[in-house]
């Protein structure tokens, strides 16, 4: 009887008991519905028709309009990541105090997360297109001849990944903005900092690891672009991103075995673009940044 | 001669005083307390004085410059911060450095006052470690040494040793003290430890409700505060309502809550006038003759007993004594007519 308690109780010092079993419903969706799955993908792409099981990865780089879906989707995603993040951050910097009104700029600012990419892509063809307000606009006011393209290429892609990505980066900039205790920017102030000392020498450096973390949040979802590269995009062309490419073997070529290969390509390129970012991060302090997030 | 003048100083929050018309004339190499319950405005004013926070209403001057119209970074005091503030991404010594090279001071210049700063704290063995590595009174030593190494001309100190346990407490306060005295720096020191302000202030100013209730020397406050709420503040624990039936020119004879005493009259005072009367634990005796009262609680003091006892009517008196009375005794209590203060209710 001794021993069993004290065996129960060891296991308990490591974090073995029964409150473990909670786990179980969580842990089952994840194996059902992630990593069975994931696996099953993952197998796929290794068993193409023809080709040895490295067949489907050889065809895709061996094929230079596919392999450039690679190029062309970093394209899209990583300046749009990159500017989502450095717009947030100005923004986000001067609403970290409490002032009127903030909860209606927020809310404003917040809204596109919302509206879903087809109703943003809608939007961007009637105000963005050759005939919508803004060409009209630049046309009636003398300052272009012809209207800009904006739409169906690159740019179209680009502004859609910007106005749904921009929320999501401002929001959780804006949380590990609050983390960090205001007072350190009135010590500084103290010691005789101006504002940009303070903000670079002091706000910065705590912000930089979420800023990381941000930055490959929402480069992971302009990654996996797909509606709006088709909307508002040039999908044949210069807009033709992966998750497009990935689409065509599937439905298209019914290649099952391509698509996976591609799926997994993804994500290949998205972990070494995190895994960059973050050993970048690691670089920086990570400590507790003495406030209350 | 007076340094820094603070005129009328006024700062309201959504319509509300936190502070109402402070004024204190400060001088060179002085150590004052702002003391009082929180929520007195005292945080307030040294956040003012600091330039964190705008004056609603008043000015601020040092010699006859403008100083209320400058943000803090050109006001050229340091302060030092009740959680410390210290800044968790630079190490002991690059904190320490910063202001001075926010001045852009030269390197060597840089490099050998904050090494003096460090060693004036007596961290040399933690220069290079992060703030969260240090303990709370190392810390809070950092955090001194950060604000002091600018030579500024006035430091700001807010509740610098209230996240510090007892023993620190009175290790980090002579050591503020002894920083003062050698360094000379003019300092405001805002604490609600009356202990800790007479202690270590050369002019202590009681704080209530954002107006001011008394400025004087630690030994005017102890013996002559002003009114019962600085009083109450200065360890005067019995407060007793009462009436006055008889003044004469040397005392006032009071009674109510079933008990009379003599006192000195704080004020001009009647008879017949509502009074409230302020006596120490420590001035009420066990003695014959005086007010009969029944004990209730003993605590052990070390030196002496705590005793809290009731009157016949209910009220409830606190005193010293230093044989222990057991809890029921019927006691008699008196109290030296001197140390009895009378104040308009």
């Amino acid at each position: 009887m001794t021993e069993k308690t004290a065996l129960r109780h060891r296991l308990a010092e490591r974090g073995v008991d029964r409150q473990l079993l909670l786990l179980l419903p969580a842990l089952l969706a994840v194996l059902i519905l992630f990593v069975y799955p994931f696996a099953y993908g993952m197998g796929l792409s290794f068993q193409p028709d023809e080709g040895g099981v490295l067949g489907a990865y050889k065809n895709f780089f061996e094929d230079a309009y596919q392999r450039d879906t690679i190029w062309t989707t970093l394209q899209l995603a990583l300046p749009a990541a990159f500017l989502n993040v450095a717009a947030s951050v100005p923004i986000a910097y001067r609403m970290r105090g409490r002032f009127r009104g903030k909860r209606l700029l927020t809310t404003v600012l917040v809204v596109p997360i919302t509206l879903g990419t087809v109703l943003t892509a809608e939007g961007l063809l009637n105000f963005l297109g050759p005939t919508g307000w803004f060409n009209r606009a630049l046309l009636n006011a003398g300052l272009v001849d012809a209207p800009l393209r904006l739409t169906n290429n690159y740019w179209g892609v680009f502004l859609s990944l910007v106005i749904t990505g921009f929320p999501f980066a401002f929001l959780l900039i804006l949380s590990y903005l609050s983390g960090i205790d205001p007072t350190l920017e009135r010590a500084a102030a103290t010691l005789g900092a101006g504002w940009w000392p303070r903000f670079h020498r002091i706000t910065l450096p705590l912000l930089a690891p979420g800023l990381a973390t941000t930055f490959c949040l929402t480069f992971v979802l302009a990654f996996s672009v797909f509606p709006s590269a088709i909307l508002v995009g040039d999908p044949a062309g210069s807009t033709r991103v992966i998750s497009i490419a990935a689409y065509h073997a599937a439905y298209e070529a019914y290649d099952y075995s391509l698509a996976s290969a591609i799926a997994v390509v993804m994500g290949v390129v998205e972990l070494a673009v995190v895994a960059a970012v973050l050993g970048v991060r690691s670089l920086f302090y990570t400590g507790s940044t003495g406030g209350k997030g | 001669m007076t340094w820094l003048r603070i005129k009328s100083v006024t700062r309201r929050f959504g319509g509300k005083e936190a502070l109402s018309g402070l004024t204190l004339d400060i001088e060179q190499g002085e150590f004052i307390a702002l003391l009082g319950p929180s929520g007195c405005g005292k945080s307030t004013a040294l956040n003012c004085l600091a330039g964190l926070l705008p004056l609603s209403e008043g000015s601020i001057w040092q010699d006859d410059q403008r100083l209320d119209t400058l943000p803090p970074e050109r006001r050229g005091f340091g302060m030092v911060f009740q959680s410390y503030a210290l800044f968790p991404h630079l190490s002991v010594r690059r904190n320490i450095a910063f202001g001075l090279q926010m001045r852009r001071l030269p390197r060597a210049e840089v490099r050998r006052r904050t090494d003096e700063a460090i060693k004036l704290v007596r961290l040399e063995e933690h220069a290079t470690k992060l703030p969260g590595q240090l303990s709370g009174g190392q810390q809070q030593r950092v955090a001194i040494a950060r604000a002091v190494v600018l030579e500024p001309s006035l430091v700001l100190m807010d509740e610098p040793l209230s996240n510090l346990d007892a023993k620190l407490r009175l290790e980090m306060r002579t050591e503020i003290r002894r920083l003062h005295q050698s360094l000379g720096l003019t300092t405001v020191y805002v604490t609600h430890d009356q202990e800790e302000a007479l202690s270590m202030a050369d002019r202590l100013v009681v704080l209530r409700d954002g107006r001011v209730q008394q400025i004087g020397t630690p030994e005017e406050l102890h013996t002559r505060p002003a009114n019962r709420h600085v009083a109450d503040f200065m360890g005067y624990r019995n407060l007793l309502p009462m009436k006055v039936t008889a003044v004469t020119p040397a005392v006032v004879t009071v009674e109510g809550a079933g008990l009379a005493l003599q006192g000195t009259a704080v004020g001009t005072l009647a008879a017949g006038d509502e009074v409230v009367a302020a006596v120490r634990p420590e001035d009420l005796q066990v003695g014959e003759g005086g007010v009969p009262v029944t004990v209730e609680v003993v605590e052990y003091q070390g030196r002496e007993l705590a005793v809290e006892a009731r009157t016949s009517q209910g009220t409830m008196l606190h005193l010293r004594a230093a044989e222990r009375p057991a809890p029921g005794d019927r006691i008699s209590v008196v109290a030296d007519p001197a140390r009895v203060l009378v104040f308009p209710a």
